[in-house]
């Protein structure tokens, strides 16, 4: 099995470790409640070494992303980051990423851990340009640090950027402790935050920089299991879960990061049609009625039970919310909201209906 | 990590506490330990007959739903009606507010051949 260069700060620090995707992963330390609610509440820090970072260089590399990815990557800036996918001809969705423009001669893609190798190769046989694509993932790793105080505790252990003025989805280049590194204003929790990329030999560092210094502000290291239920609160999609190349990006609801009009690219006819004549299933979010918890391949069916509506792709009872909730991919006939549906959970059915995502917003704080 | 004396446990790490003529189960400190935080735990209806290694019940994490196995036959007299609300009871104290159900009708042959704490540590290499 892989690991990321934090392994042994994972075993020191008592973490339960797992297999995730051919790597060695912490899946909790102090306990999913507890980590999820530091992430709520005040501050936790995540080991996402394990995601892969492919860079697309040279004066095509705008020609090559606007082909190879469904965003408008015309739309970015020097220090800009945005969301996309790579699609498959069928529209179906290979892999949801992160563009992050350095500049115009420099692009980074954070892609998931479990498809970064498939991503690479898939992005080498459609690339028809110049640009040149290397996978550093084995050079990166990555820190994301999540919650309303991700901020404070980050911005005082970098000396040239004011961190605070970083708006959401944007980046700087920077160094912590002399190491260079990239900054972003993203994560995948929900709240304000930050992810850093560095250099894998001074990842520790880091990570233990931001852990001793975190303690006045009740960080706590959380694992993938903490990762998994503040993301589906947030109704953010996960690969293998909500995205995946049988599913088209439509259907999954990333309808918002497919710019038809921004010219050709791989995945854009066939959404084009499907557009056109509708989709026949959507991503939903429900909630159970009666004591269960739904899990993903779950069957959905009518109220009646005995119609096949569509299947749960994620479902848990979270911290924050303390309900039983999920998303599922349903038949566009069953998906407005407050539809009654039911959900076959361990071969007994239990009644949920539809409900809006995400099931938690975080205030703005001003 | 506590295995208290007294109680007599399973390979798939249950335990039993005897009260009288009744067996009250639960699961012990190291199941609850790699189950992670407990948050619903679908109770068997008081009446279920099970059997020895049968199902007993469905504890659930925010990750997975987990089986737990019956230590004896018999029938549920009881059971643990504050975990519909607290299943975390199960993580916090798993041998004693943290019980699962009671069970009536079993065979004393039975309780004696489960394993004693020391034996049970042995199996978990403690």
């Amino acid at each position: 099995m892989k690991r990321t260069p934090l392994y042994e700060e994972h075993i020191r620090l008592g973490a339960k470790m797992v297999d995730f995707a051919g790597w060695e992963m912490p899946v909790q330390y102090s306990g999913v409640i507890a980590e999820h609610t530091a992430v709520r509440e005040a501050v936790g820090l995540f080991d996402v070494s394990h995601m892969g970072e492919i860079w697309v260089t040279g004066p095509e590399a705008l020609a090559a992303l606007e082909h190879l990815t469904c965003n408008k990557v015309a739309a970015l800036y020097d220090g800009k980051a945005q969301y996309s996918a790579l699609l498959n001809h069928q529209g179906g969705v290979v892999d949801d990423i992160i563009v992050y423009r350095v500049n115009s001669e420099r692009y980074l893609l954070c892609v998931n851990a479990s498809n970064a190798e498939k991503d690479f190769e898939w992005m080498k046989a459609h690339n028809h340009t110049s640009a040149k694509i290397t996978n550093e993932s084995s050079e990166w790793g990555q820190i994301a640090v999540q919650g309303p105080r991700a901020i404070e505790l980050v911005a005082p252990l970098v000396r040239d950027h004011d961190l605070s003025s970083v708006k959401s989805f944007h980046f700087v280049e920077t160094e912590i402790l002399g190491s260079s590194v990239i900054i972003a204003r993203t994560g995948y929790t929900g709240e304000d935050g930050v992810e850093i990329f560095v250099r894998a030999n001074n990842v520790a560092n880091v990570w233990c920089l931001l852990l001793e210094h975190g303690a006045s502000y009740g960080v706590l290291p959380c694992g993938l299991g903490a990762r998994d239920s503040l993301r589906l609160e947030a109704a953010l999609p996960l690969h293998g879960h909500e995205l995946g190349e049988e599913i088209t990006a439509l259907e999954s609801g990333l309808g918002w990061i497919v710019k038809l009009d921004k010219g050709d690219f791989i995945g854009r006819k066939a959404l084009e049609v499907q557009k056109s004549a509708g989709v026949p299933r959507k991503l939903v979010g429900f909630a159970l009625d009666d004591a269960g918890i739904a899990r993903q391949g779950d069957r959905v069916t009518d109220t009646v039970g005995n119609t096949e509506v569509g299947v749960v792709t994620s479902g848990t009872k979270t911290p924050t919310v303390n309900k039983a909730i999920g998303m599922a991919l349903v038949a566009s006939a069953h998906c407005a909201l407050g539809a009654n549906l039911s959900v076959t959970v361990r071969g007994r059915s239990i009644r949920a209906h539809v409900v809006p995502l995400p099931f938690y917003k975080r205030e703005k704080r001003h | 990590m506590d295995f208290p004396e007294g109680y007599k446990y399973t390979r798939d790490h249950e335990w039993v506490r005897m009260e009288g003529d009744t067996a009250v189960v639960g699961i012990t400190a190291f199941a609850q330990s790699e189950l992670g935080d407990l948050v619903f735990v679908d109770l068997p209806h008081e009446g279920k007959t099970v059997t020895a290694h049968g199902n007993l019940c469905v504890v659930e994490s925010t990750k997975a739903a987990s089986d737990v196995y019956s230590p004896l036959a018999g029938k549920v007299e009881a059971v643990n009606q504050a975990l519909a609300d607290d299943p975390g009871l199960i993580n916090r104290a798993p041998y004693t507010d943290g019980w699962i159900a009671k069970l009536s009708g079993i065979s004393e042959s039975d309780v004696a051949g489960l394993m004693s704490a020391q034996e049970y540590k042995a199996l978990l290499g403690k």
